[in-house]
């Protein structure tokens, strides 16, 4: 069907292969969620009631949460900065990799390196960055970006990334995933021993102790700090929660929610460089607490979109992304999380993506699942409301001008003349009375009988 | 905010005033009127307001909020009083208790807007909570499965539903798979998105009649307009009901109206 919207093209137009392996992978996961929570817990719905208190409350605090990590930090012998933007971080990621006389990095998956495009950066710059994450790296060899935030490569099919191994010499063309794993294992471990910096994200950070928490499922986190002399994390300073002992709260949600995990297979706890005490790891950490516009978003009254822990859950269960799949966001975030986030992150380029918030039935199951109850349809609309202020064009393509229908229904008698005489299609916008020359209705749907004013009628009659 | 919530503390009492929705004025006439039975059946004392239109849910999800403050300002001076507003309509009813004061955060008016929307009820979340009906003595032999619209999330009208259907004698409510599942309506949404909104009409469809039902219900005609209108385009034999029209006609069949 003829369509203005991107998102809605990129559906259309997708791969069928690719359709089906995001739904499946979606829906699954949808599945597994529901079922890890629901037998665990009685309540599941309390708990993410408070995660998001939990979140919310630091994001009002957060220049103090924040001096307090900063000094728990330096107290654990870390050194701290701070970015104000992408080109910030980057800078600063190459100042320490300079510094140190260093020359190659393997890392972690991080959403925030792919904010900011870092890879891209460092390379041009004359460094060797190895992703670990074995998504990440088949990303990385490909040239492509993930479509996922949890499951970076699930519009990928195992065929796809057994040519990929074979065009980078990792062995002859062999398909069985045990095969590809191994192959990338060996080749990664060379990697891990040659790097002198290791760089990471944070899933949460405790204030209080200055902890930061990683959660994987493969263990390359671990591995990024196992050989190298430095590690250096870059978190957003959204990633703050006040105390320890609400650590245990989000990893116990973050793994169910995202993956239907209890817990992820690897949790990291890393508070600082290795102590003398300590034989082994790296001897400089570096926290670099990035902004990237985050305190704007702060300021905007879609705040609560900054309670994000990344899990996922909400691209899962949604009908839209099931459909379209993560590219069709173009942007790093996609999914409901990034139909409020990417636009917002997008500065004085919102309109380029203000169609985003319009991808959305409003069906609010991303709500449902968020497990830090993130109102998304509310933030959805919010933006909605800022797109159509703002005149961004990409918006508004395709929806009806309803000045008219906001006329006739503010004036009852016209209204009820509309009713009565039947017209009332020619002033309706399409989506609640479908008006005759809207194709896209009409395609896939058969038109309801028109039985306008019958039922005021019948009402008045049997009053008598 | 969370999840969608119904206001606490609304005015139950018999005496209401109906909102009919537009898509009723316009199109499903017996709707309404099978809402009026079913609330009269129950001894309720019924106003229409007569400049009623509507209430303003499409121009709110288009981000159009001017446009639908306008029109939720005449609905507020329409439906003025204390009296209980019931609409047979989960996302009319979600649009006056939860979009409304949303659009009018930053507003004067609200606390005007705010009152109408602590006395607004979804049909069978009123039948069930705020009038305490817990059984229906109705009669009714057929397989159903219903689609729980999106609007109704978060609130208590699905369980409300489950309460009265459950409770009527020869009815079957067969459950179906991923009821969390959209049917893609979302108002504009399903003109704008129209491939997107086919797609996932088509996969609502599948579950709803997978179990060969007799008949589809739900309680929200925005939805059945759409996925209903997908079922008539392909020929699907499957008869479409509002859930107050079943409570009406098993009143019937049971002889009680
Ligand atoms: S918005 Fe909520 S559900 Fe979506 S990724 Fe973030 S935490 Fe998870």
């Amino acid at each position: 069907m003829k369509t203005k919207q991107q998102i809605d093209r990129t559906a259309r137009d997708l791969d069928p292969e690719v359709h089906d392996s995001n739904f499946m992978g979606a829906k699954l996961k949808s599945e597994r969620r529901y079922n890890t929570l629901f037998r665990d817990y009685d309540d599941p719905n309390k708990l993410r009631e408070i995660a998001g208190n939990v979140k919310q409350h630091t994001l009002e605090h957060l220049d103090t949460y924040l001096e307090q990590a900063e000094e728990s930090f330096k107290r654990n012998g870390a050194q701290v900065h701070y970015a104000i933007d992408d080109a910030a971080v980057n800078a600063q990621v190459l100042r320490i990799m300079n510094e140190t006389g260093s020359q190659t990095m393997v890392k972690s998956k991080s959403m925030l390196t792919e904010e900011v495009h870092m890879l891209d950066y460092l390379e041009k710059n004359g460094k060797t960055v190895v992703e670990t994450d074995l998504g990440e790296f088949i990303l990385q060899i490909d040239g492509d970006h993930p479509s996922h935030i949890v499951t970076p490569i699930v519009h990928k099919n195992r065929r796809g990334i057994a040519k990929s191994f074979e065009r980078e010499g990792l062995g002859d063309y062999n398909d069985d995933p045990e095969t590809i794993t191994r192959r990338a294992r060996k080749h990664l471990r060379q990697k891990y021993i040659d790097a002198e910096v290791g760089l990471t994200g944070g899933n949460f950070v405790s204030a209080e102790s200055g902890r930061i928490v990683l959660v994987t499922n493969e263990g390359n986190a671990r591995f990024c700090m196992a050989a190298n002399k430095i590690h250096i994390a870059v978190i957003g300073i959204e990633k703050l929660v006040p105390t320890d002992r609400d650590l245990g709260l989000f990893i116990n949600l973050i793994g169910r929610s995202g993956t239907g995990q209890q817990v992820t297979v690897y949790n990291q706890f890393i508070s600082g460089p290795k102590k003398d005490s300590q034989p082994h790891g790296p001897e400089q950490m570096h926290v670099i607490f990035v902004d990237n516009r985050r305190t704007e978003v702060l300021a905007s009254d879609c705040r609560e979109i900054l309670r994000c822990i990344r899990c996922g859950a909400c691209l899962n269960v949604c009908p839209i992304y099931r459909q379209s799949g993560g590219h069709a966001y173009r942007s790093v975030y996609p999914g409901p999380v990034g139909a409020v986030l990417s636009p917002l992150l997008a500065g004085n380029r919102f309109p380029e993506l203000a169609d985003l918030p319009k991808a959305s039935s409003l069906c609010g199951a991303c709500n449902e699942v968020c497990p830090v109850n993130i109102p998304i349809p509310d933030l959805l609309l919010r933006l909605r409301d800022k797109a159509k202020r703002e005149g961004a064009k990409e918006a508004m393509k395709g929806t009806p001008n309803l000045g008219m229908w906001a006329t006739l229904c503010s004036q009852p008698t016209m209204w009820k003349t509309a009713l009565s005489m039947g017209h009332t299609m020619n002033y309706i916008p399409t989506e609640m009375i479908p008006h005759p020359s809207a194709k896209s209705w009409q395609g896939a749907r058969k038109l309801p009988k028109f039985e306008g004013g019958e039922f005021r009628k019948w009402f008045k009659k049997r009053a008598k | 905010m969370s999840l969608l919530h119904t206001p606490p503390n609304r005015p139950a009492g018999k005496s209401i005033q109906l909102m009919s929705t537009c898509l009723c004025d316009a199109f499903y006439a017996d709707v309404a009127q099978a809402t009026v039975e079913v609330l009269e059946f129950l001894g309720c004392d019924i106003e229409l307001p007569d400049g009623q239109t509507c209430c303003g849910q499409p121009a709110f999800n288009s981000g159009d909020w001017a446009n639908s403050r306008k029109v939720v300002r005449h609905t507020a001076k329409v439906f003025a009083g204390d009296k209980p507003i019931v609409v047979p309509s989960g996302s009319c009813a979600a649009m006056i208790f939860h979009g409304a004061p949303l659009e009018f955060e930053k507003e004067a008016d609200l606390p005007v807007i705010r009152a109408l929307a602590d006395r607004t009820w979804e049909l069978l979340d009123f039948i069930v909570h705020g009038l305490g009906v817990t059984e229906w003595p109705g009669k009714f032999d057929a397989k159903i499965t219903v689609h729980r619209s999106c609007h109704l999330r978060g609130t208590k009208s699905p369980e409300a539903m489950a309460t009265l259907l459950d409770s009527i004698e020869g009815l079957q409510v067969e459950p179906i798979d991923e009821t969390e599942q959209c049917c893609g309506f979302g108002g504009t949404f399903a003109v704008t998105f129209p491939n997107i909104s086919n797609s996932m009409g088509t996969l609502k469809i599948e579950k709803l009649i997978a179990c060969k039902p007799d008949i589809v219900a739900a309680a929200d005609m925005g939805c059945m307009m759409h996925f209903g209108g997908m079922m008539e385009k392909q020929g699907l034999p499957q008869k479409r009901m509002h859930v107050a029209q079943i409570l009406r006609d098993s009143l019937k069949n049971a002889g009680k109206i």
